[in-house]
């Protein structure tokens, strides 16, 4: 076995695992050339003078994440070349936005870059196989449950702008249920694998079936149930709505009924209107989000974001040209808003296109894999950072009701961008392995 | 699986597509009137962050310009002439807006007209200044003189040219600097803001165009161009009876001349000697709906096309089976009132042959280049009488000046005509009045190159004579000042931000 693990280290990298390096190379480059850019322009629009600190940030940001991709190049030289870019891009820009809405942010969310950057190549170093998994599903299951409880626990937890989702460790504070949300997709994607079988054949009732047996979706339904329950609990809407998504989505991968979205749809439904009746919180959300203009103090944030927006029009103020800074709390949650004031509907759509491509990025790696639990691992880790970007960039849009959710990679926020590059890196490891295992790859040959 | 990963794929794309759409909607569909809504302070912002073009009088006096500041905002609104001005040129407030030519004008100003942006486009490589510069058909040397003859008396002082609608000076004591309101420091602005709200006076209400005042016997050269033009008056017929009291139908109280005087006689006779009796007679004549026809004609009970925000002057519009309403409406009592502007704009059209052009106070809009952006051509606004009735008129009114109760007025060399007025208001007791004068003044021989409005508020008493003697020889000063050659704009101009930009 580690005659095997150590053969694989050494083995070259085959000829597909060469040029897609050269492609992220390029792309990097390219990402890292378009964040400088636009931090010199940020700076010429707030001051009219080149920043003074570009040279160090020039040679920080190119020294993290070219760390990143020599990682990538040693510990995963086969995977595929777009995800790792397309990041960088999103990071990049997010803390170009983040330096000049507010300077004393962007010191911290240059520190957890940095601290998601080394989260990235430990994960990359630490899971050389991504099926060895697959065996510790409850001890996921686990920790996902005691990442989600814990900011409920007295003494650590703390409660920061209604949502009680903090965990504060000494000067560090941070949100326990990002990871969590990787936890969840672990579990759900090592259980389901082996009970998709099992799940996608009905046999309940009796006499004229339309449901699997319900025992065997027993433990997934009791930790999905949890997790919402707690996420009420926390007053998280964004997450309970995020977690939901993905055990559907899973769902409906594993064993490709669609009657498991439709269903899901269906609770969904059920249970917004519940909450809708029963928790002021959500009727003051839902409330501004059908009428923000006569709701002016809870749609105030709303109509600011859609001030901002139509400010910039197609082609933007300019960066450091806007006023994005009357957007309440625009550095996390409202952050797309300052994007798309200063760079317009084209930087926006620029912002989307990142995101889908990265979408399609992570699903062709989920269609490649070979293995069903690899498989349904990269359609659930993609699924929910494509989805999270939809529900937080739908809720400034006004096209959802507003979730405080973080717009992966881009707003600021420290446990996110870790969590997220632990995702990314779970990601390039599977497309990693699924390149290696395809027959010609050097890799598998030797 | 993978037919529903490419599902799943399928519908992220949907969730993509409809958030790139509604991102259409908000930037590029509604984003015209999202800028615009109340609560939006962007467009405040910028305004703030970007230079405005200045206003200079006719004779090239600066009245407002922006200069660099260094503080929250790139640039600072500041008025030179201050409270002289104020008025007209208005402020340029962060919490309250814009008013006067800063906000009539705002779009010329801030370079966002649709023909100063197409050349923005044109000279999108060069450093070029294309926000409007405002130039007033003001002229610095009569409103100066409006000033100081109305010293400290409540009022205002409106002078235009009769030929083309031009307002030569306006001004209103009290007035207010609109530096105050200009401040950058929201604080201060703010509190200077509310201390002018409350102040006496309200010195904030730009009183020559949106007050509005009973106008009083000033009101009889509009019943009088009436009676000529629509009721049979002519100089030598009807011969009113020298009264010192008329009853009219459904009062017992008489209506009674000033001083209860005895007066009557034929049009230059009682027009001189300003009767009441006479005139409230003629509009009883006439009847309500000529009179409101007539009264309308010299623009009353609508706003007048003036490029400031003015208000409409009030004639009562229905006299079914209310003769006392009518009378006492046709000697400018009751609810007849009128703005100063709206006075001016009565000796005007008396003046040029009947006919009221448009008033208004901004002649020509060049942008920093020098470029014309707009220019205004004289328009006409009413046509109140014929040219027969207005020269009738006009000869009752040199009368006014010769032999009745405007001899204040009277300059050497000048043919003046005028009407005066003293207008009761409030309660009876204590009797209060406003004193008010009318009057257009031109060479011999030629046409009449100014028209005046003089209100002079809230006097003593209620004795015809207030306003031939105070407020004619305000008129005076402000006719004589006009037929003075205009002075040379000052030496240089020197800061406005053409020069230098070329070469």
């Amino acid at each position: 076995m580690s005659a095997v693990a150590q053969a694989r280290r050494r083995a070259a990298p085959s000829a597909l695992g060469k040029s897609r390096r050269r492609a992220e190379l390029g792309l990097l480059i390219l990402a890292i050339a378009i964040t400088g850019g636009a931090y010199t322009l940020a700076s010429l629009g707030q001051t009219s003078s080149v920043p003074a600190n570009i040279g160090p940030f020039f040679l920080a940001i190119t020294g993290l994440f070219f760390a990143a991709h020599l990682a990538i190049r040693r510990l995963a030289p086969e995977a595929d070349g777009l995800l790792f870019p397309l990041i960088a891009l999103l990071n990049g820009i997010g803390y170009v936005f983040i330096a000049r809405l507010d300077p004393k942010l962007a010191d911290n969310q240059a520190t957890w870059t940095f601290v998601g950057i080394a989260a990235f190549v430990l994960t990359l170093a630490f899971v050389r196989r991504i099926r060895d998994l697959q065996r510790y599903r409850y001890t996921f299951l686990a920790m996902g449950l005691v990442l989600l409880v814990l900011p409920l626990a007295p003494g650590v937890g703390v409660t920061i702008n209604g949502a009680r989702i903090w965990v504060a460790l000494g000067p560090i504070s941070f949100q326990p249920g990002e990871f969590a949300k990787i936890a969840f997709a672990l579990f759900f994607a090592s259980y389901l694998v082996e009970k998709r079988e099992l799940l996608s054949m009905a046999t309940w009732p009796k006499f004229r079936p339309v449901l699997p047996d319900l025992k065997h979706l027993g433990p997934v339904l009791l930790a999905w149930g949890i997790a919402i329950l707690v996420m009420t609990a926390q007053k998280d809407l964004g997450s309970s709505l995020l977690l939901f998504f993905l055990f559907i989505a899973m769902l409906w991968v594993a064993t490709g009924k669609v009657a498991y979205p439709v269903a899901g749809a269906g609770l969904f439904a059920v249970a917004s209107y519940g909450a809708w009746t029963k928790f002021s919180h959500v009727q003051a959300r839902v409330d501004a989000w059908l009428n923000p203009w006569i709701y002016p103090k809870a749609g105030f944030q709303v109509v600011q974001g859609w001030y901002a927006m139509a400010w910039g029009g197609i082609a933007g103020t300019g960066i450091g040209l806007g006023r994005p800074e009357k957007v309440p709390y625009v550095a996390s949650d409202f952050i797309f808003v300052a994007v798309a004031e200063e760079l317009g509907l084209l930087g926006g759509t620029a912002i989307l296109m990142a995101y889908l491509l990265f979408i399609g990025a992570g699903l062709r790696t989920a269609v490649q894999a070979e293995h069903s639990f690899s498989k349904l691992l990269a359609a659930g880790l993609t699924a929910l950072l494509g989805f999270q970007a939809f529900v937080i960039l739908a809720g400034v849009t006004r096209l959802l009701p507003l979730t405080g959710v973080v717009l992966p990679f881009v707003a600021y926020g420290g446990s996110a961008l870790v969590a997220n590059y632990v995702l990314l890196a779970l990601l390039i490891r599977i497309s990693d392995d699924s390149a290696r295992s395809r027959p010609g790859a050097n890799g598998a040959v030797s | 699986m993978d037919r529903s990963i490419r599902r799943l794929g399928a519908f992220l794309l949907l969730c993509f597509c409809a958030l790139f759409v509604q991102l259409n909607y908000i930037q590029v569909l509604k984003a015209e009137k999202l800028n615009v809504r109340t609560g939006n302070n962007r467009p405040i912002d910028q305004s703030f962050s970007k230079p405005r073009g200045t206003m200079v009088t006719a004779d090239g006096v600066l009245l407002a310009e922006s200069v660099p500041s260094d503080d929250r905002f790139q640039y600072q609104r500041e008025y030179p002439e201050g409270e002289l001005y104020g008025a007209l040129t208005g402020f340029f407030n962060y919490s309250r807006g814009a008013t006067g030519l800063e906000r009539s004008y705002n779009q010329e100003l801030s370079g966002k007209t649709a023909k100063q942006q197409v050349r923005e486009i044109g000279d999108l490589f060069v450093d070029t200044d294309r926000t409007g510069n405002l130039k007033l058909s003001v002229r610095s040397d009569i409103q100066k003189v409006a000033k100081q003859a109305l010293g400290d008396f409540r009022g205002s002082v409106v002078a235009l040219d009769p030929r083309t609608g031009e307002v030569l000076a306006m001004y209103s004591n009290p007035s207010y600097d609109p530096n105050l309101l200009a401040d950058h420091d929201v604080t201060d602005s703010e509190n200077a803001y509310k201390l002018l709200s409350a102040a006496d006076g309200n010195p904030l209400l730009p009183k020559a165009y949106r007050e509005i005042y009973p106008p009083g016997s000033t009101f009889k050269a509009v019943t009088g161009s009436t009676g000529v033009e629509v009721g049979g008056v002519t100089p030598t017929s009807p011969d009113y009876p020298v009264v010192r009291s008329i009853t009219v139908p459904g009062t017992t109280r008489p209506l009674r001349n000033f001083g209860g005087s005895e007066c009557g006689g034929t049009l230059f006779t009682i027009l001189a000697k300003s009767c009441n009796t006479s005139f409230a007679q003629m509009g009883l004549d006439l009847g309500g709906d000529k009179m409101v026809a007539g009264a309308q004609g010299f623009g009353f009970n609508s706003v007048p096309p003036f490029d400031l925000p003015a208000v409409a002057s009030r004639f009562k519009t229905d006299f079914t089976r209310n003769e006392p309403a009518l009378a006492q409406s046709s000697i400018g009592q009751n609810e007849t009132a009128a703005t100063p502007l709206q006075m001016a704009l009565v000796a005007a059209g008396i003046a040029n042959d009947g006919v009221i052009m448009e008033p208004h106070v901004v002649s020509e809009i060049r942008d920093g280049e020098g470029d014309l952006v707009k220019a205004f051509d004289p328009t006409e606004w009413k046509k109140a009488t014929s040219p027969q009735t207005a020269d009738i008129m006009r000869q009752g009114m040199r009368g006014v000046v010769t032999e009745g109760s405007a001899s204040r007025i009277a300059v050497e060399g000048l043919d003046i005509g005028a009407k005066t007025g003293t207008a009761q208001f409030g309660p009876s007791e204590p009797l209060r009045s406003h004193a008010w004068i009318i009057a257009w003044a031109a060479l011999p021989n030629q046409p009449a190159s100014i028209a005046v409005a003089v209100i002079v508020e809230n006097q003593d008493g209620a004795s015809e004579s207030t306003g031939g003697r105070l407020a004619a020889p305000i008129a005076k000063q402000v006719i004589e000042q006009s037929f003075q050659p205009m002075p040379a704009p000052p030496a240089d101009p020197g800061t406005t931000t053409t020069s230098g930009a070329g070469n």
